[in-house]
């Protein structure tokens, strides 16, 4: 990814995203959903919007998967 | 390491509809005695072992090693376990009780991997060098003639259409490579409203970027 590309993405913003309260709120429904190959984005995206532009919640969110995937989820 | 039985809330009534290893946590941590004390042991178990694969999982990217990281693991594992019991009645089974409980573990560890940062800053929270700005993007310095204005005019607008507090927590984070969950120390706030005020920051700059003719407007 050049410079251009990367700045453009940082500043493009989704109007589904739901902010960092209600991701974290639904982080737990979310992840499971997804380590379950459920339809997680589909049934949230706003979480899915939010996790994708958020570093610390998308960085929660990878770390709950790999629990639940540790752990045979 | 077990927390006293006050102070934990009363299950819910959708307790009732879990799936049956939810309930019995549920039930067990909502008990007393010899069973509670066993279900806090075993809960603390599972989140130290989950707090230490998180930190493992992070530990390249950070600079904190050996038992530092272990310690971080364990203290993120006896929060998550006070929270948890805490928080016993407000788990309403729309995932299984461990999904609920590790996300408190998770949380943790980036709560404390944010305050050591805090602690140990690798440059002032406060500092301001726009030199870095094109290596945080990942703008190549052979072709600065191709990026040399958009770059500018993105450095006039943080300065001209930025809030105060938009313009700290945009340098903060942006130019000084702060951490979100360091910055909510720093600021005495949550992640939330960091996360709004960044937000706010970066649909401003896109605009006058695209109103000035550096970026499209599809999107």
């Amino acid at each position: 990814m050049n410079g251009w590309s990367a700045l453009e993405r940082f500043l493009r913003t989704d109007p589904r995203d739901v902010g960092c309260a209600e991701a974290m709120e639904m982080l737990h429904i979310y992840a499971e959903l997804t380590a379950a190959a459920g339809p997680a984005e589909r049934r949230y995206p706003g979480v899915a919007a939010h996790l994708r532009a958020c570093g610390p919640c998308g960085e929660d969110f990878e770390g709950l998967l790999a629990a639940l995937r540790g752990d045979g989820g | 390491m077990a927390p006293a039985d006050s102070g934990v809330e009363e299950p819910t009534a959708a307790a009732a509809g879990l799936d049956a290893e939810s309930a019995e946590w549920v039930r067990a941590l909502a008990g007393t005695g010899p069973r509670r004390e066993a279900a806090l042991a075993r809960l603390h178990e599972m989140l130290v072992r989950i707090a230490r694969g998180e930190v493992r999982r992070r530990g390249p990217r950070l600079r904190i090693t050996g038992p530092e990281l272990d310690d971080l693991a364990y203290q993120a594992a006896a929060d998550a376990l006070l929270a948890i019991t805490g928080k016993l009645g407000q788990f309403r089974g729309e995932s299984r009780f461990t999904t609920w409980a590790y996300k408190f573990v998770i949380f943790e560890v980036s709560a404390k991997i944010g305050r050591h940062f805090w602690r140990h800053p690798a440059v002032p929270l406060d500092a301001e060098d726009w030199d870095r700005l094109p290596d945080r993007f990942g703008f190549d310095p052979a072709r600065e003639a191709e990026w040399r204005d958009l770059l500018a005019a993105l450095h006039r607008a943080v300065d001209e259409k930025l809030t105060a507090r938009q313009r700290a927590v945009f340098v903060a984070i942006v130019l000084n490579n702060i951490p979100l969950d360091t910055l909510v120390i720093e600021l005495a706030t949550n992640r939330n409203a960091i996360y709004k005020t960044l937000f706010d920051a970066r649909r401003k700059l896109r605009a006058v970027l695209v109103a000035n003719g550096y970026m499209g407007h599809e999107g």
